[in-house]
């Protein structure tokens, strides 16, 4: 269910342009993530939606000729001033990516990988750390006893609850979802999304979706966006239920897109 | 199918395609045959050879009989045993920066164009770089001038598997490892390289395969020994060019052992070329 209770945000995006070399991607981005809540993105292919995700960890930061302008302040701090340690920032705004990632090696590697990079724990500070993150991510039951096997051994539903497992292991503040289920079968997919609500209560989600059932069901707010501009950005229900503006009631009600 | 078809035309593509295959099967027959031919020489001659003598006793003398290649064994293992040690990390790390640091860059895309070229340049350059480098400073033929010469024909291929092996690892697994604030290294190291793991072994193997039946780098580096010896700083008995010079002199027992060393390599690099197939086919698999 929609929660309407108001939050402080965990990051501003403030007039954010992107580039890719010349090619402009988003143009003049603004909207809000909530704390605790749960917000979606929605539109066409090539809107700029995945874009606008990938600019809140610096991930376009690995290639060259990709750039944003503007700010994105997370926590206050805006990310895109230079000299920012990708690497820590990364292990605070965690990804899932759309196609299930598995590293190749144990299960239990896979969780305990991120969390060596920035903590050393005992062997059984560990071993919780990877069964709470696992239980977290709801897979907990279905690996247990199979931690010492390779986590491409998995299903592909299986493989992405292991990826935000994955996330959730390293205490991230935010998790960012890239239409974390459009390679999943319905079953996987509802875990997916029963698994998102879940997440709420401890960290920020922000998801990119393609598909508008989902948006309506897990999120908290909807941005709907078309060719790089954000179009209409407010309460879930509100976006869905009686959208400000026309183009968003004609994508959403499927006349166009 | 259509039905106004042109029976002429339909004839006329049925003839060529024919054709086609009949030549191609011809071309293969052809290469199949050469191939078979040289092996079933060689096998007859080798297997006729083999005893255990030829693995126990050393090379022989001129004018004395019997006889055997240890000692060329021993200093072949040896020289390549050490190149690979040499070139295994040089190539690999070599290989990680072309894909995971360098890229585009000007500095990668000439380390390819170099690497490209030591690919292809002849074995004996490498081995007259070497021994004008090496040898001729050091007034020696060493087991060490040997390996250097066969690191540096292994390097650029290891390089390039790895590069190529590198570069088969999806972009998404890379971005996963940096999404959980992973920096570059750790990224290359545990996860991109452990992917491709299995290719770039089999890329080592073949490296191994190629470098243990070179003989023109040894000609101007290891010499050759006619006795046993593990000593790396002094020439070294090994198996491509006693090979060379023995089945060159007029000594019968020297042919023999000649034949026999041919087929101890042939069958060396046949099992490395079996191991790549069977790693390579394990990672398909996963």
């Amino acid at each position: 269910m929609p929660d309407k209770t108001p939050t402080s945000n965990a990051i501003e995006v403030r007039n954010l342009d992107f580039y890719y070399g010349k090619f402009k991607g988003l143009k003049n981005v603004n909207l809000d993530i909530a704390e605790n809540r749960v917000t979606a993105f929605i539109g066409p292919s090539g809107c700029g939606k995945s874009t606008l995700l990938r600019t809140l960890n610096r991930m376009y930061s690995l290639y060259p000729g990709q750039r944003a302008e503007g700010q994105i302040n997370f926590y206050g701090q805006n990310i895109l001033d230079k000299g920012q340690d990708l690497n820590l920032l990364r292990a605070q705004i965690g990804m899932v990516f759309q196609k299930p990632t598995p590293f190749p090696m144990s299960i239990y590697d896979n969780i305990a990988f991120g969390v060596r990079l920035y903590e050393n724990l005992s062997r059984s500070d560990m071993d919780e750390r990877v069964e709470s993150a696992l239980t977290k991510a709801a897979i907990w039951n279905e690996v247990k006893d199979k931690l010492g096997q390779s986590g491409l051994s998995l299903s592909g539903g299986q493989q992405q609850r292991l990826c935000i497992a994955r996330t959730v292991a390293v205490k991230p503040k935010v998790i960012l979802l890239d239409e974390p289920t459009s390679a999943l079968d319905p079953i996987s997919t509802a875990k997916v999304e029963e698994l998102v609500s879940e997440l709420k209560k401890e960290y920020t989600v922000a998801i990119v979706t393609h598909n508008m059932q989902q948006a309506a069901r897990v999120s908290d707010f909807t941005a709907y966006m078309y060719l790089g501009e954000l179009v209409e950005f407010g309460q879930t229900e509100q976006i869905f239920m009686k959208p400000a503006k026309q183009e968003t009631e004609d994508y959403i009600t499927g006349r166009f897109g | 199918m259509a039905v106004n078809m042109d029976q002429g035309l339909y004839r006329r593509r049925q003839i060529t395609n024919y054709l086609g295959m009949a030549t191609s099967m011809v071309a293969m027959a052809l290469g199949l045959t050469v191939l078979l031919w040289i092996l079933l020489v060689l096998f007859s001659n080798g297997f006729a050879a083999l005893d255990w003598d030829m693995l126990t006793k050393d090379t022989p003398a001129p004018g004395t009989d019997g006889g055997g290649l240890r000692n060329a064994i021993v200093g072949s293992l040896m020289m390549v045993g050490l190149s690979v040690l040499v070139a295994t990390p040089v190539g690999i790390l070599a290989g990680i920066y072309l894909t995971e640091y360098g890229d585009r860059s000007k500095t990668a895309e000439l380390t390819r164009f170099v690497t490209d070229i030591m690919l292809s340049a002849p074995s004996i350059v490498i081995g007259l770089f070497v021994y004008a480098i090496v040898v001729a400073t050091l007034g020696r033929f060493s087991g060490y001038a040997g390996s250097m010469a066969l690191a540096l024909i292994a390097v650029p291929v290891v390089m390039r598997t790895t590069e190529n092996m590198l570069r088969l690892v999806p972009g998404s697994l890379r971005e996963a490892a940096f999404a959980l604030g992973a920096p570059r290294w750790k990224v290359s190291l545990s996860v991109t390289l452990r992917a491709a793991k299995s290719g770039v072994i089999t890329g080592l193997l073949l490296a191994i395969a190629r470098i243990s039946g070179e003989t023109a780098p040894l000609l101007f580096t290891a010499l050759n020994n006619q006795f046993f010896s593990t000593d790396m700083s002094r020439p070294m008995a090994n198996l491509p060019v006693v090979i060379y010079q023995f089945a060159m002199s007029p000594y019968d027992n020297w042919i023999r052992l000649a034949w026999g060393g041919a087929l101890l390599v042939t069958l060396a690099v046949l099992v490395l070329n079996i191991l790549a197939r069977v790693f390579f086919r394990e990672k398909t698999s996963v």
